[in-house]
């Protein structure tokens, strides 16, 4: 899923100062299952914004709505009644669906009401962590199903480094080494012999190096 | 005239436990102040953020949610999660510059009626010396604006 964290509450109060009627916009997919931005962060948030602003003296208006998928223009389209009610769009879903929003209402300022912070799992109930980094050209086959574009401080495809001690990333303690799982996994598999295989130059063109990328499906695309 | 300050507190009470007590409280005849507000729930695991949040936000001085001991919970570890959302909350308060001492997490058991009784006296305390909730203020203010 793609994880988030809500952005520190100054900075949102800064955003929406200036208008009187907020459109506040959650989703239900990824940001609702880490908890950064589904129904109840939207509840949240709108509360919390309602008590700062009524403490100054202030009274703004904040409509509630969480999209099954703001980054789905089907979905978005939700909005189009309540957007003659609103001064300006507060959006709780990662950067996809605020560009959405943006790109559907030119004429509406939209504001991220969260950090969109990377592709990742759940490792147990409040954990997210990040795994995969959208490099285009997965090699997980080779390497145990542990990503070494997302996993590796340095991005290695043949580790480890000379910086791995008992387990861990040089970088932090607490950061396990992707090339020592990347080890123990393909011994667990009974392919250790893989590890001196020499892994090529991967050809970054699929990734970003390559410009924003775009996946065009000529049998759906109308 | 000078208005004198009763505040106004919402105690989320677990049904196994703080509820328990409170009766017991009563059916002792030790008397806690009728400014505490109770509302029961399952299990303080129950409550979410935003019902704390909300209760604020509807003017109530303070807030707290009493939960079982550690280690009792019918429901194993409820009060925990209980305990770990009055954190956030707080640190949500304390992000929109609202004084977090309105809201509580506080632990006892169901046969601890005497420290129901005080623990509500104590929190009813605090919260008088804090004054009025500042939004409770501004929703009143309102009022009286649009009553011209
Ligand atoms: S190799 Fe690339 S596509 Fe595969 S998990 Fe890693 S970053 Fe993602
Ligand atoms: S210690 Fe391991 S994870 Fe860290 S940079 Fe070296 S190979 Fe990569």
């Amino acid at each position: 899923m793609i994880t988030a964290v809500r952005k520190p509450m100054e900075e949102i109060i800064a955003c929406v100062s200036p208008y009187d009627r907020i459109l506040l916009v959650g989703c239900n997919e990824c940001v609702s299952v880490c908890s950064a931005g589904g129904r109840k962060e939207v509840a949240l948030l709108s509360s919390a914004l309602q008590m700062h602003f009524l403490k100054q003296g202030k009274t703004i208006e904040i409509r509630e709505m969480t999209l099954e998928r703001q980054c789905d223009p089907e979905y978005v389209e939700e909005l189009v009644n309540y957007m003659d009610g609103a001064d300006a769009v507060l959006s709780m879903a990662c950067g996809c669906g605020v560009q959405t929003i943006a790109a559907r209402f030119r004429e509406k300022p939209v504001f991220p009401a969260v950090n969109t912070t990377f592709m990742g799992a759940s490792e147990r109930q409040g954990v997210w962590s990040e795994r995969c980094q959208g490099c285009g050209d997965c090699v997980l086959g080779i390497t145990g199903g542990i990503c070494p574009i997302a996993r590796c401080s340095k991005r290695l495809l043949n580790g480890p480094c000379g910086g791995s001690t008992k387990g861990k990333c040089e970088i932090d303690a607490n950061v396990d080494c992707a090339w020592q799982l990347i080890w123990d996994r393909l011994k667990a598999l009974g392919l250790e012999k893989r590890i001196e295989d020499v892994i090529e130059a991967k050809d970054w063109r699929t990734s970003r190096d390559g410009g924003p990328r775009k996946i065009v499906r000529e049998d759906l695309a109308s | 005239m000078t208005d004198i300050f009763e505040p106004e507190i919402v105690a989320f009470c677990c049904h196994y436990c703080a509820y328990t007590a409170a009766d017991m409280a009563g059916s002792k005849r030790i008397s806690y102040p009728p400014n505490v507000k109770i509302i029961r729930v399952p299990c303080t695991g129950k409550v979410d953020a935003i019902h704390i949040m909300k209760a604020l936000e509807k003017g109530a001085d303070g807030v707290y949610v009493a939960g079982c001991l550690e280690g009792d919970c019918h429901f194993k570890t409820g009060n925990l999660r209980a305990a770990q959302r009055v954190r956030r909350v707080k640190a949500l308060l304390e992000e929109i510059g609202f004084d977090s001492r309105r809201v509580e997490m506080i632990l006892m058991s169901a046969g601890m009626g005497e420290r129901f009784a005080q623990t509500a006296r104590e929190f009813t305390e605090k919260i008088r010396e804090l004054g009025p909730n500042p939004i409770r203020s501004a929703i009143q203010e309102q009022a009286r604006r649009a009553a011209g």
